[in-house]
């Protein structure tokens, strides 16, 4: 008996139908039925949470989710984090993605979208994490390029301009903001000069 | 891009339901929890069953409670998120709670169950690989081929049994409540393996696990988990060590338990740690050479082979530092031993 769905997803604040046999994940409903994207299919089981997407607020992998059991569930993906944003009557970009530009966040992009959710997650539950709390809510997001420093600042950034200080340790943002290269010589790093 | 095989969806609402879905005999059905252990696994090919009967609605299944016995209990559809994070655990169970909170990833735990954990497939790093890799290699004998890649000319399968739970459970003397065709059954979770690489449970394939249940620990128990794996992050173990010390109140061992996993089909208990360790004073230096003397003995009787990732011998080197330090840090109250 193989059967295609018809589905009723809640997806980025949209009530969504599409078909999809019982087979399909929902990282390939989200990439091939409804276009988004942003969603990354990079393992496909599990290991490199480039598929991560909130379901009802919580990072999961979608290239483990079955689509079906996304029904009845809200499901968050990077394209709907600025306009959730937006509606909560933020202008621009989410703060993390707006940070993790200004910090250097990133280089081939493709961690990003896991990343990001996975650092929304951890802020709404947790808005001043410590370091250690932002690297155990990462875990399970790999990154080939940037080496996580940036990425871990990024998150501070957030935090600390939600209250309103400075981070505790410089950020890109820090020295693009003053002026200055983010270039180890003008954090004053010695020996690391490239 | 890896591609689930086509099957159909059930969803039951409750446990006698699954059951019959899966007594079906027109139908190959497996059931999944969190999916996180199987869909991999069928992604690669290893399964290919007609029918997926989904846990997901069975409410039953995801209760945690404790009794007025002091038994605590836990569905097996509770999240391994849930598991770490309940204090109820935490205190009842402390290996369990740490040894849970180290499995695989943030996103993996709110999806991953404790069920599935029990009863996660065995792994060996010949067969968890997409159909393609174990094609080129003519595949072994614990899926489409003849031959063992890790026993040469072996004729069973030593694929690691690699669940962190499973050593902290057996390490708590815990029960398994079991549902299939012929009722409700409960049996206790050191009688669960076999050793036996391909299957290496006692349990037949038409039966859902119900709940996992702990019995109430001694007054001075104390638990801790130890685990050894490639990144801190998100790997399998190469290495777990679950640890339970009861300390009398003159301050002296009464009873101890010390069960390894991610080594042989089955967890493994370690025989002499109990008669070592009782007796002996945790913080005075009799304590300190039992320890010693249990790490000994573990060494000579755990021995890694090459199924799961990472050097057997390199293994084989850390068992003695994974026992020692997940001893002293259970009866410190402290825990888990692992690495970032
Ligand atoms: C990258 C990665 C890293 C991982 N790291 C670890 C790790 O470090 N340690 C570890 O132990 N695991 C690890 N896992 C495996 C997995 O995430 C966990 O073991 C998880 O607990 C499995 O639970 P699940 O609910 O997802 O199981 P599922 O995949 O749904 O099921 C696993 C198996 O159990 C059976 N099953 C499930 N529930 C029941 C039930 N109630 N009754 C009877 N049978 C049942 C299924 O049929 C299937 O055969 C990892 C997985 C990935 C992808
Ligand atoms: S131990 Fe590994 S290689 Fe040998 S039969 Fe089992 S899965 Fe295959
Ligand atoms: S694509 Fe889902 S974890 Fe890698
Ligand atoms: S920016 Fe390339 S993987 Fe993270």
């Amino acid at each position: 008996m193989r059967r295609m769905r018809s589905l009723r997803l809640k997806v980025n604040g949209d009530e969504v139908e599409v078909g999809a046999p019982d087979h399909w994940t929902l990282l390939e409903v989200l990439r091939y039925r409804l276009g988004l994207i942003g969603s990354k299919q990079g393992c496909d089981k599990g290991d490199c949470g480039a598929c991560t997407v909130l379901v009802d607020g919580a990072p999961v992998l979608s290239c483990l989710t079955l689509a079906a059991l996304a029904e009845g569930r809200e499901v968050t993906t990077i394209e709907g984090l600025m306009p959730a944003h937006v509606a909560r009557g933020g202008a621009g970009a989410d703060p993390v993605q707006d940070a993790f530009d200004r910090c250097g966040a990133l280089q081939c992009g493709f961690c990003q979208p896991g990343m990001m959710l996975s650092a929304r997650a951890l802020l709404d539950r947790t808005p001043f994490p410590t370091r250690e709390e932002i690297q155990q809510a990462l875990a399970g997001n790999l990154c080939r390029c940037t080496g996580y420093t940036q990425i871990f600042q990024a998150v501070e950034q957030v935090a600390a301009e939600a209250a309103g200080i400075e981070p505790a340790e410089p950020t890109w943002a820090t020295y693009r903001e003053a002026g200055q290269q983010p270039s180890p010589r003008a954090r004053g790093v010695k020996g690391e000069d490239a | 891009m890896l591609r689930l095989p086509r099957f159909a969806l059930e969803r039951p609402r409750t446990v006698a339901e699954a059951v019959a879905l899966l007594a079906d005999p027109d139908r190959e059905a497996l059931l999944v929890a969190g999916g996180t252990d199987l869909l991999p696994n069928m992604k690669h090919g290893l399964f290919e069953p007609d029918v997926l009967v989904s846990l997901e609605d069975v409410d039953e299944l995801r209760a945690v409670e404790v009794d007025a016995d002091g038994w605590l209990s836990i569905g097996a559809m509770t999240t391994l998120a849930d598991v770490a994070a309940d204090e109820r655990v935490v205190a009842r169970a402390p290996a369990l709670a740490q040894a849970v909170s180290l499995i695989s990833g943030p996103q993996l735990r709110t999806m991953g169950t404790l069920g599935g954990n029990v009863m996660l497939d065995t792994r060996c790093q010949w067969y968890n690989q997409t159909y393609f890799w174990r094609k080129s290699l003519g595949f072994c004998l614990k899926k489409d081929g003849t031959v063992c890649h890790v026993v040469a000319g072996g004729r069973k399968c030593v694929a690691a049994a690699s669940n962190d739970s499973a050593p902290a459970l057996m390490s708590l003397s815990a029960l398994v409540d079991v549902e299939g065709p012929e009722g409700r059954r409960t049996l206790p979770v050191d009688d669960l393996w076999l050793a036996d690489g391909i299957w290496n449970k006692k349990l037949g394939k038409g039966e859902v696990l119900v709940r996992v249940r702990v019995p109430p620990q001694a007054a001075g128990h104390r638990g801790a988990y130890g685990k050894l794996r490639d990144r801190g992050s998100i790997d399998f173990p190469l290495l777990g060590v679950a640890a339970r010390l009861d300390v009398g109140d003159d301050g002296a061992v009464a009873d101890a338990d010390l069960v390894a996993v991610a080594l042989a089909a089955r967890p493994v208990r370690v025989r002499g740690a109990r008669e070592r360790l009782v007796g002996a004073r945790p913080g005075e230096a009799s304590f300190r050479e039992a320890v010693e003397a249990v790490a000994d003995e573990a060494h000579r009787r755990l021995t890694p082979l090459e199924n799961v990732p990472g050097d057997a011998e390199y293994r084989a080197a850390m068992v003695p530092v994974y026992v020692r330090r997940t001893l002293l840090a259970a009866a410190e109250g402290a825990g888990p031993v692992h690495h970032l």
